[in-house]
């Protein structure tokens, strides 16, 4: 693999966790191929060869894992969480949560009882994956 | 039969100079070892004061492994998929987060209480994670 390759995976991964650390804010792909020193159409393709998923999809996913994970942690309500994550209307939120997770942020909320380990790998295993 | 402690732990890096420069100058670790072996340079570190626990900073490359599999090793790594993860324990995580920022060591989670302690997340220069905690007594 030539040092191009590596170079660019660690400018994909900078971008990624730039989603990862700063989900709530309005990223938009414009943002995200700066941090990556990209064209914006060179960093969607070259995410996506990379992760194997869309940034869009990958964003939109971490967003729903910060939601489930304030949902079991505190006592917030959905439309104040809806909004901590980034999401500007509960509507799409609402409608997003129930498609990827499979049910309402209120029945998650009731059935899953939280887990005491480094939030990191809350966060690498509980985000709804593209890949099952 | 009863082990009694971790005593070195291995992470791959792409260049050993560079790894010297971030877990040394900037984490404040210490250079433990730094012995060039004929077939590798033996690189180690440790969090000062406690040299009994190193880390080694390994180049992945030949003999050791194919030039094949060391690309793969590479490719891993720098997309932070190869698994190599430091958990470090500090008096106050708040202030060294702040510290890091300021030599500007990427972070990746910001501080945040959680039931066992106070945590943030960064990545060294090659794409392994580190994570540094302010622990709560266990219960």
């Amino acid at each position: 693999m030539s040092r191009a390759v590596e170079e660019s995976n660690r400018a994909m991964l900078r971008a990624r966790d730039a989603m990862d650390r700063a989900y709530a804010q309005p990223l938009d792909i414009p943002v995200l191929a700066r941090i990556a020193y990209v064209s914006e159409a060179h960093f969607i393709r070259t995410f996506r060869a990379t992760f194997g998923e869309t940034p869009h999809r990958y964003l939109q996913r971490r967003r729903v894992e910060r939601a489930m994970a304030l949902l079991v942690e505190t006592d917030r309500d959905v439309t104040d969480i809806c909004h901590a994550v980034g999401f500007s209307s509960l509507g799409t939120f609402s409608r997003t949560f129930r498609q990827i997770v499979g049910e309402s942020p209120t029945d998650f909320r009731r059935r899953t009882a939280p887990a005491n380990v480094p939030s990191c790998f809350m966060k690498a295993w509980t985000r709804p994956s593209s890949f099952g | 039969m009863t082990m009694n402690a971790i005593s070195r732990s291995q992470i791959y890096v792409l260049d050993q100079d560079e790894a010297l420069d971030f877990y040394v100058g900037k984490l404040g670790m210490e250079l433990n070892t730094d012995q060039d072996l004929g077939f590798m340079r033996w690189l180690t570190v440790n969090l000062p004061g406690d040299p009994e626990r190193e880390i080694l900073l390994e180049k992945p490359g030949p003999p050791a492994l194919d030039p094949a599999t060391a690309a793969q090793v590479r490719e891993l790594l720098t997309k932070g998929a190869l698994g190599g993860y430091l958990f470090m324990t500090t008096d106050d995580a708040r202030k060294t987060h702040e510290d890091l920022v300021a030599k500007g060591v990427e972070i990746t989670d910001e501080p945040e209480e959680r039931p066992y302690g106070i945590d943030f997340g960064i990545r060294d220069p090659f794409g392994n994670r580190i994570r540094i905690g302010q622990m709560f007594p266990r219960a």
